[in-house]
């Protein structure tokens, strides 16, 4: 393929250029185990440390709350399992209908051994049910683990007032941060946050690396035992240049903020453009608490696999909620939580921009679009001549 | 990505007999907006009772709209009972394999060809009623339906009836039901066979598959046995029934060797060759 325009960052980045130069001493001259009780060892001690007040400075957090981990799925898992396994299962667990599989997957793991979890509903634009919420926060003690921004839509959720709701119900809060380090200012002061999870490939650091915050004082039991690396939270032996490489990324996100007014003008020059061009669409999620990056947009009577070759044909890179691009028969849990017609989710194509993203290449796809959407219209026996 | 074939690609990039024949002599659809995938098929006969045209319109995947299109080149110029033989994985063929979670694309393609050819025969409405019992509610799918896709393409476990039919694909409460009814096929398909077995006779063998089948009784029946004393067997001779062997190593002049080839190589090679057989010695 002779030109790749990559809009699926939410899916995935490239691993930023500063970033690999970075890493680039850890593989042959710095090899050392930070664990280690010599000078060449030490050294790598102090390079993790530097990474982890890299990575604290972007959340606004303290060095010392910051344990590596190797993914945003480990660091979700662990947040809420480590947490309700430190209360002794005396718990509820409350979450949404909207997270990441990571974090369903084990809320159904612990329902399954007799914990009560509630999911709580969203409403049409993916925003929280706080009444909702608050009803399941009287129904006992609860760690309570509910995402900052949704990857497959972008809508931001109201953490601080969540954090205050949760607290005074006695609760302990887990946030899946991964799709929001980067698009949205994050200060674990300010929003007091009991748990967050960060995961390095989505801020352009590699895959394979991901971060949990744990508030000073926060009771969890480590899920991987057996070492007394970070502080005894994490066993293992630390993964240094990926730990560099993300230490280097955050200290890059932080730079880039300023950047989001104009990847948020980009994006909406190609929500404007699409809705436009394309009869018969729709935007999905809050566009009024959304990351500047992420346009999830729906086409009705035609499928989104269809629409994501034809995209990969002419070297666009995006995604969709449809079934068949799921790999399972069931489209996306998320827009179906919101409410959105079957017809819709099918057609669904989310969209996800970086920083690398240009104003040229928005425009190859606002050209390239419409085409792919009037020829499969032209296939559909759904529309009405 | 999934592994679609060339020819998948190239039916989806540039699908043949998009659209609607005129005034059609069978119209069929299947699926819905709400499963993820639709077809509606429309074909008009010649004058020699062959499909002179045929049409499609498709909303789905790249494999259902590909699917389509094979169907429609395929059926070109059959005749309606021709057409009717053309099996799911008949198309799936055609493309060069299709991922298998996506042979649902070919169901629905076989689908709609039999509900466009019953619209033309009984003028019945193309779009295609569920009869029977409704197994899996969530895609709308029959018991009738998936007995069929199951024995058509000799399926052994639900994901593959979820892949084919997409049948248990969205809440998964009629999981246990699907089992059933493979079960039920398993158990059909065992009783066929076990019938088949009693009712053939013996077919007569050649003169070299018996002589064969008597070489092979003797490595697998016999020799283990005479290995474990240190002896061994040669086949000398077959004459009709008779059977010439001679005895080696420590079972050659063994003070039971009439017995060893009576009790143990007769009867083995009775057992396993024909009752008539008469081990003479050679040894």
């Amino acid at each position: 393929m002779s030109r790749v325009i990559y809009l699926d960052n939410n899916a995935t980045t490239m691993v930023a250029p500063e970033v690999v130069e970075a890493m680039s001493p850890f593989w042959g001259e710095r090899y050392g185990n930070p664990s280690s009780m010599h000078a060449f060892g030490g050294q790598m001690h102090r390079d993790v440390d530097a990474a982890r007040a890299q990575v604290a400075a972007l959340i606004g957090a303290d060095p010392g709350e910051i344990v590596f981990t190797s993914c945003g799925s480990e660091s979700d898992n662990t947040a809420i399992r480590g947490a309700v396994d430190a209360f002794g299962r005396r718990v509820n667990v409350v979450t949404s209908r909207v997270e990441h599989p990571a974090v369903l997957g084990q809320c159904q793991d612990l329902s399954e051994h007799g914990v009560t979890v509630h999911h709580i509903p969203v409403d049409a634009s993916g925003q929280l049910d706080l009444v909702r919420l608050g009803e399941a926060l009287r129904d006992g003690p609860a760690v309570v683990s509910v995402m900052w921004v949704n990857n497959e839509t972008g809508v931001i959720f109201p953490m601080a007032e969540l954090a205050d709701m949760v607290h005074a119900a006695g609760g302990l809060l887990h946030t899946d941060a991964v799709q929001a380090a980067g698009k949205i200012p994050i200060d674990v002061r300010r929003v007091p946050v009991d748990l967050l999870s960060l995961s390095g490939h989505k801020l352009h650091a590699p895959k394979g690396v991901g971060v949990l915050y744990i508030r000073r004082g926060t009771r969890i039991k480590p899920l991987l035992l057996g070492g007394h690396q970070e502080e005894n939270r994490r066993a293992g032996t630390e993964n240094v240049p990926y730990i560099v490489g993300l230490g280097r990324a955050c200290e890059l996100a932080r730079t880039h903020l300023d950047d989001l007014p104009r990847l948020a003008a980009l994006r909406d020059r190609l929500e404007q453009g699409l809705l436009a061009t394309c009869p018969d669409s729709s935007v999905n999620g809050d566009r009024h608490q959304r990351v500047a990056t992420t346009l999830n947009i729906s086409f009705e009577y035609i499928e989104g696999e269809a629409i994501l070759y034809s995209l990969s044909d002419v070297g666009i890179c995006a995604s969709s909620g449809s079934a068949c691009s799921s790999g399972s028969l069931e489209p996306s849990h998320v827009l179906r939580a919101m409410g959105v017609p079957f017809t819709a989710v099918h057609g669904s194509v989310r969209f996800s921009l970086s920083r690398y993203t240009t104003a040229e290449e928005i425009d190859y796809t606002l050209a390239a679009l419409p085409p792919i959407v009037t020829r499969l219209r032209a296939i559909s026996p759904f529309v009405q001549k | 990505m999934w592994e679609y074939t060339g020819k998948v690609l190239e039916h989806f990039r540039n699908p043949k007999n998009v659209g609607l024949v005129e005034n059609p002599d069978g119209v069929g659809e299947v699926g819905s907006l709400a499963c993820g995938d639709a077809l509606k098929l429309t074909f008009k006969l010649g004058s020699d009772g062959r499909i002179a045209e045929v049409k499609f319109q498709t909303f789905g995947c790249a494999s259902a709209i590909a699917s389509s299109s094979a169907l429609t080149e395929m059926v070109k110029g059959k005749t309606l009972e021709e057409a009717a033989k053309i099996t799911n994985q008949d198309i799936a063929d055609y493309l060069g394999g299709l991922p298998e979670q996506k042979m649902h694309c070919s169901v629905m393609g076989r689908e709609a060809l039999e509900a466009a050819i019953e619209n033309h025969r009984c003028g019945r409405s193309g779009k295609r009623v569920l009869t029977g019992r409704v197994v899996c509610h969530c895609f709308g799918v029959t018991e009738e339906e998936i007995l069929r896709v199951v024995r058509e393409n000799q399926l052994k476990t639900v994901e593959q009836v979820t892949h084919y039919t997409k049948a248990g694909g969205g809440c998964g409460k009629c999981k246990a039901d699907i089992q059933g009814l493979l079960t039920r096929v398993a158990g059909e398909l065992l009783a066929a066979e076990q019938a088949a077995h009693a009712r053939s006779p013996a077919r007569k063998l050649t003169n070299l598959e018996r002589i064969r089948l008597i070489e092979e009784t003797l490595e697998r029946n016999v020799r283990p046995a005479l290995r474990q004393d240190g002896g061994d067997i040669q086949l000398v001779d077959v004459d009709g029934a008779r059977v010439k062997v001679a005895l080696r190593g420590m079972c050659a002049g063994c003070q039971v060797a009439d017995f060893t080839l009576r009790d143990v190589v007769q009867s083995k090679l009775r057992e396993f060759v024909s009752e008539d057989i008469v081990v003479e010695d050679a040894t």
